[in-house]
């Protein structure tokens, strides 16, 4: 599906020299010389060091706190403890608006009654140096009084009032359905808690100066704009004197966007002390206190008719959060978005699903890449295959016969999801190609015989990307859904962009400055793109959900097009032309219609800069614009796409090989080909440890067991595959620029793919699981070998 | 203590605690923070630098093992333009996101290119086996890896 | 993760390391730290004082004598790999060697460090066991030498008294009618395995004249499979002898239940992974 024109301004450009083009990133430069700038690295003059003295149980009060002995000791200037923090912060709860009945417990940076889940700060020290805070915090004793906790999900579950939201969906004559169905297919699923395990921990700086009352903060986050606002209103700073600055981020995946409370707690650190306090996670406090994700339970079934129509579909989805909602995006988007995204790339008109999300003595879970959707394609897809084999169909042709119609948009899915057009079948047909299936099939059925047992699993999917106000802002969360970008020529003829979505490595201002590049005419190095700082980029979302190509990068198209009218006025007056008879091409000011060169950017620069004496008068030139914009039309952006998963499963060991990945994805317009599929590879990757590999584990009195890396198996390059990706592109209209998100696409269905892809070798040997990870003990018992 | 390393290159002398890593050394005492620490216990290779030039951890040694040693971190390979056609490969190949486990990688590739022959992307994966990524996948890691082993081989 | 405070000294020799042991009984060794760092990072160990034995050179070296292969204690993974007296003496180790950890650690951990610390899960101390070596300890009265069988007593307890130090293994040579084979079953390249297992047969003609067969992971020491070992022994070996092998492991391994990895499991992998290896040496 090639790119259609738009409604209003024509193509985006003819035959543009940078959007949809592979342009490596300038910024990764001086990341491969060793001069990036990671907030583990800035170093302030009289900064301080905090650490924490941690509540070993999952849940107890907090008894006494004697911190006499560990004042005394070496480089130690401050030790604080919740009431100290409470004096200046105000506490914060984890609910959104439109979660109706959503409750959750208020949290303070350090608790003062009782801690509630084992890893919990309870005491903060100050030093010198790290080393030596640590040192003081061995010798901080806190008494606790050791209180039962709720470590499982169905303890959770059947406890009077710990249920932190509750919400049904039902279109209605789901039982009905089932009764009558030809087949029912129907399983339990078990998702692994997750870590996202970013390689730069949290990290945070907190800079207080009491002598003009201003906070900065140096934090390593996707959101300063969020934290601007958060550390304003809960330590009652004026907002105009708060600064975050986000620099290099060492990974984040959704991890950085959340409240945690030793991040809160620095800053009153800070502020108590008036020097800047400095804050980085060790890996041991970042497995027990960096957001956990994807624990879920999930009980669902499929209805089919004889010729293996999907019918309805019914599910139950309980979540294990953690002691509390995560503050401000809370712990029920996850859920919510599992059961309103299952089913969503199929024509299933009934459907009804419950969700419950409980709270639990564990770390707080909130949103990490692909936020819901890897469980929802999972629950789906395996219903599928189950479906599949029940009428004794291709798992292809199961989904040839049951995704919608690549014509049939738009339309609205059961669950209320609005799709402008998608491309299912073309996706499914692509990749059908792309696997050779039918000779993957048959070899699959000669190495059978042969004792080897190879599988094939396929995945459709629909990410959430673009998201508008709806999202969070209908909640009541500061959370921004526009962008702002302030564009300037500079008096050189370069151009800077300052804009508001920001930057983990993915690429975003590699291709906010290809698309400011195009739109003036300018070569991709003459762009500059500053990013991450309050202070000097405007207000705005920042990146998350995928909405910095597709939001941000439009905010950025009509920018540099308002710019461009001002550059082209300004030309005007100084070749004497009309404005809409110029263009701005390779660094100059041309004829539209010829081509021909009327005075070089560099040189109306010049002149506006420097000679204004020599405009007509009244002529006011105006090389900077401001603009910004907010997205309107569907809440979200649907991409879609599929996957498909090749695996060698030994069958004596539990040990799977994966061979090889395909992914085929269609997020509209891609602006860089060689990012987008960067950031698919990148998103496969961590589905693959999803599926065989990653769960965070938990004794009986809620303690994380596993809490290391060389416990917590994260995908390491030996066991993971080559990943071929093709493309298929259908833009959305609801913007010039036509771009959707891409970022987690990858982990959406890559779990899924694999999960399917191992029943489908057990097959013959007649085991079945619907449990990720995937591990070999667990491999061995469902082939009922052990 | 007192200890004398030689980093990048250069004589270095100066008082630290024993205690104090090496890693840490480098970052905090010498502002070289182009290494990085991950795990702080070896297991993520986020800061592998080269000793007597072999990688390794800069976690799980101590300022003080390294009196007398020779050390090159990611400024120093960088200044002496031994890893430019790696850099450049990776900055073609888009192998980095974030960046942070970038330097670790690269002293990996600098160690396993430094051994005879063309490693097959089998024996590059297995090279990266203590180098986590979380950006990448390591495919794009690897393809880079492996443009220049090839390079290498051709231009002798 | 900050180690707590201690001192540091680096002697020159095995003598002044002892000494300075001796006058400092929470004194740790310290060689090339891959396993020591960590704990003392997590604060699981807080030495008073670290004595640093690598640059002792008497340490270090590889030689054969009277058939006998000597390493010493200081040699890293990393040459365990390379060195070509190992790979020709003791193909076993050398078969070994890439399964440990990851090419930086075999930089710098070293076999001393590796049989001293007696982690069940290490290759190293299991292939003392298969190789049927000898570990030289020194102490202020001089050195002696204790047949492998004998030096694993416990989870991370060996025959050395505290402040003795490793200074050699001595490997006896393969000849010419030993096959050796080694594997390690890991959800992840250089993780801690599963379950592994080395072994080194001596074949005359196709009778099998000597087995041992030792395995990692699946106990407080590792394990030689002396029954597995004893089925062996005498006859040629072929698919019914391999079968027998297997099932002689009931009684020579006893795994721990792990909430993760059950010990039935355990045993069923120690049999598969048996399996292979012998298939591994049968001609």
């Amino acid at each position: 599906m090639r790119l259609t024109p738009w409604r209003g301004n024509g193509p985006i450009m003819d035959n543009p020299p940078y959007i949809g083009r592979s342009v490596a990133r300038p910024s990764a430069k001086r990341l491969l010389s060793g001069r990036g700038r990671y907030v583990t690295d800035v170093e302030l003059p009289r900064m301080l060091h905090a650490a924490f003295a941690r509540c070993p149980y999952a849940h107890a009060r907090i008894v006494s706190i004697d911190t006499a002995l560990a004042r005394t000791m070496a480089g130690v200037r401050l030790i604080a403890t919740g009431e100290e923090l409470a004096r200046i912060c105000t506490p914060w709860i984890g609910t959104l608006d439109h979660f109706k009945g959503m409750k959750s417990p208020p949290q303070l940076p350090l608790p003062i009654d009782k801690a509630v889940w084992s890893g919990q700060a309870v005491v903060a020290v100050v030093a010198d140096s790290r080393a030596e805070a640590e040192d003081a915090v061995e010798a901080v004793m806190i008494e606790f009084d050791e209180l039962p906790a709720v470590v499982t999900a169905d303890a959770a579950r059947i406890l009077d009032d710990n249920i932190c939201f509750h919400t049904k969906l039902d279109t209605g004559d789901v039982d009905a359905i089932f009764a009558t169905a030809a087949h029912v297919v129907s399983e339990e699923f078990r998702f692994g808690r997750h870590t996202p395990v970013t390689l730069e921990p949290r990290a945070i700086v907190a800079d207080y100066d009491p002598s003009e009352q201003r906070l900065t903060v140096h934090h390593s986050t996707q959101t300063p704009y969020q934290f601007q606002d958060l550390y304003s209103r809960h330590y009652g700073i004026p907002e105009a004197r708060v600064r975050v600055i986000a620099p290099d981020v060492g990974g984040s995946f959704g991890m950085k966007l959340h409240v945690y409370h030793e991040d809160m707690a620095v800053v009153g650190l800070s502020i108590l002390l008036g020097r800047p306090v400095k804050f980085v996670a060790d890996r041991t406090e970042s497995f027990v206190s960096d957001i956990h994700a994807r624990d879920h339970l999930v009980r669902a079934r499929l209805a089919l008719d004889a010729a293996g129509t999907i019918l309805a579909m019914d599910v139950d989805d309980v979540t294990a959060i953690g002691a509390f909602s995560a503050y401000p995006r809370t712990s029920a988007v996850e859920g919510s978005q599992v059961i309103r995204l299952i089913g969503a790339p199929y024509r299933v008109r009934d459907y009804r699903a419950e969700l419950t999300a409980v709270f639990q003595n564990k770390v707080q879970m909130s949103q990490y890449r692909a936020v819901g959707h890897p469980i929802a394609c999972a629950v789906t897809e395996r219903l599928v295959d189950l479906a599949a084999a029940s009428v004794g169909l291709d798992p292809f042709e199961m989904r040839a016969r049951n995704l919608i119609a690549d014509d049939a948009y738009p339309c609205t899915s059961a669950t209320g999801y609005r799709f402008e057009a998608l491309s299912h079948q073309a996706c499914l047909a692509r990749l059908k190609q792309m696997m050779d299936y039918d000779r993957l099939r048959a070899e699959q059925a000669t190495l059978r015989t042969q004792g080897i047992h190879r599988g094939i699993g396929i995945a459709s999917f629909v990410e959430i990307t673009n998201p508008s106000p709806a999202f969070y802002g209908v909640g009541g969360a500061r959370i921004s859904a526009q962008d702002g970008a302030v564009v300037m020529v500079t008096p050189a003829g370069d151009v800077r962009c300052l804009i508001s979505v920001t930057e983990q490595g993915q690429g975003t201002e590699t291709i906010i400055g290809q698309i400011v590049a195009d739109q003036l005419g300018v070569t991709h190095d003459q762009v500059t793109i500053i990013t991450g700082d309050t202070d000097t980029t405007p207000y705005g979302g920042a990146t998350w959900a995928c909405r910095g190509a597709g939001i941000g990068g439009e905010t950025a198209l009509q920018a540099s097009r308002k710019l461009k009218r001002n550059v082209l006025d300004v030309a005007a007056a100084i070749t004497q032309a009309q404005a809409d008879d110029l263009d701005l091409r390779n660094g100059w000011i041309v004829d539209a219609a010829t081509g021909r060169q009327r005075v070089a950017l560099s040189e109306v620069a010049r002149i506006a800069y420097f000679r204004s004496d020599t405009l007509p008068p009244g002529t006011q030139a105006q090389l900077t614009v401001a603009h910004h914009y907010a997205p309107e039309g569907y809440p979200f952006a649907f991409t879609n796409g599929i996957q498909g998963c090749h695996v060698e499963l030994d069958a004596e060991t539990g040990l799977v090989r994966i061979l090889r990945l395909w992914v085929v994805e269609d997020c509209g317009r891609i602006i860089n080909p060689l990012l987008v599929d960067e950031q698919i590879r990148g998103g496969v990757v961590q589905g693959l440890g999803a599926a065989f590999f990653e769960e965070c584990h938990y004794s009986e009195t809620g303690q994380l067991t596993n809490g290391s890396l060389a416990e917590y198996l994260v995908p390491m390059a030996c066991e993971m595959p080559d990943i071929e990706i093709s493309h298929i592109e259908t833009p959305t209209r609801d913007t010039e620029l036509g771009a959707k998100g891409c970022g987690e696409a990858g982990t959406a269905a890559a779990s899924a793919a694999a999960l399917n892809a191992v029943n489908d070798a057990m097959a013959p040997l007649g085991g079945r699981i619907a449990r990720i990870p995937m591990t070999p003990a667990r491999l061995l018992v469902a082939m009922g070998r052990v | 203590m007192i200890i004398n390393v030689t980093v990048n290159g250069q004589a270095v002398r100066r008082a630290v605690e024993p205690r104090l890593t090496l890693v840490d050394f480098l970052r905090q005492e010498l502002r070289l923070t182009g290494t990085h620490t991950g795990c702080e216990m070896g297991a993520c290779g986020a800061c592998l630098v080269l000793q007597d030039d072999r990688p390794v951890h800069a976690c799980l040694m101590f300022a003080v093992q390294a009196d007398g040693a020779v050390i090159e971190t990611i400024e120093g390979l960088t200044e002496r333009a031994v890893i430019a056609d790696l850099q450049t490969a990776f900055h073609d190949r888009n192998a980095l996101q974030c960046g942070f486990c970038t330097a670790g990688m690269l002293v990996t590739a600098y160690g396993l290119l430094a051994q005879y022959g063309v490693p097959s992307r089998a024996e590059i994966r297995d090279a990266l086996s203590g180098n986590y990524c979380r950006c990448t996948g390591y495919e794009a890691i690897v393809d880079a890896i492996d443009t220049v082993a090839r390079q290498r081989a051709d231009h002798g | 993760m900050k180690a707590r405070a201690f001192d540091y000294a680096r002697p020159g020799s095995v003598t002044e390391a002892l000494a300075a042991f001796a006058a400092n009984p929470e004194a740790s060794y310290i060689a090339g730290g891959q396993s020591l760092v960590p704990a003392l990072a997590l604060r699981l160990q807080a030495p008073s004082l670290l004595i640093d034995i690598a640059h002792i050179a008497t340490l270090r070296g590889v030689d054969v004598a009277a058939g006998w292969l000597r390493i010493g204690a200081l040699t890293t993974h990393a040459e365990m790999l390379t060195n070509p007296l190992i790979a020709l003496h003791a193909p076993l180790l050398r078969e070994a060697a890439p399964h440990v950890a990851h090419p930086a650690i075999r930089n710098k951990g070293t076999i001393g460090g590796s049989v001293a610390l007696a982690d069940p899960a290490s290759e190293f101390p299991a292939m003392m066991l298969a190789t049927g070596a000898e570990i030289e300890i020194a102490n202020a009265r001089g050195t002696r030498r204790v047949p492998a069988d004998a030096f694993f007593l416990g989870l991370y307890q060996t025959a050395m008294a505290l402040g003795e130090l490793l200074v050699a293994v001595h490997i006896p040579i393969v000849r010419a009618g030993h096959r050796c084979a080694f594997d390690e079953l890991t959800r992840r390249r250089g993780d801690y395995p599963i379950v592994g297992a080395g072994i080194l047969a001596e074949f005359d003609n196709d009778v099998v004249i000597d087995a041992r067969i030792a395995f990692l992971s699946v106990g407080a020491t590792p394990v030689r499979a002396k029954q597995a070992e004893a089925v062996l022994v005498g006859g040629k070996l072929d698919n019914a002898a391999i079968a027998q092998a297997q099932t002689a492991l009931d009684d020579d391994l006893d795994p721990a239940d792990d909430e993760q990895l059950p010990a039935a499991v355990r045993l069923h992998l120690a049999r598969v992974l048996l399996g292979r290896l012998l298939g591994r040496i049968m001609a």
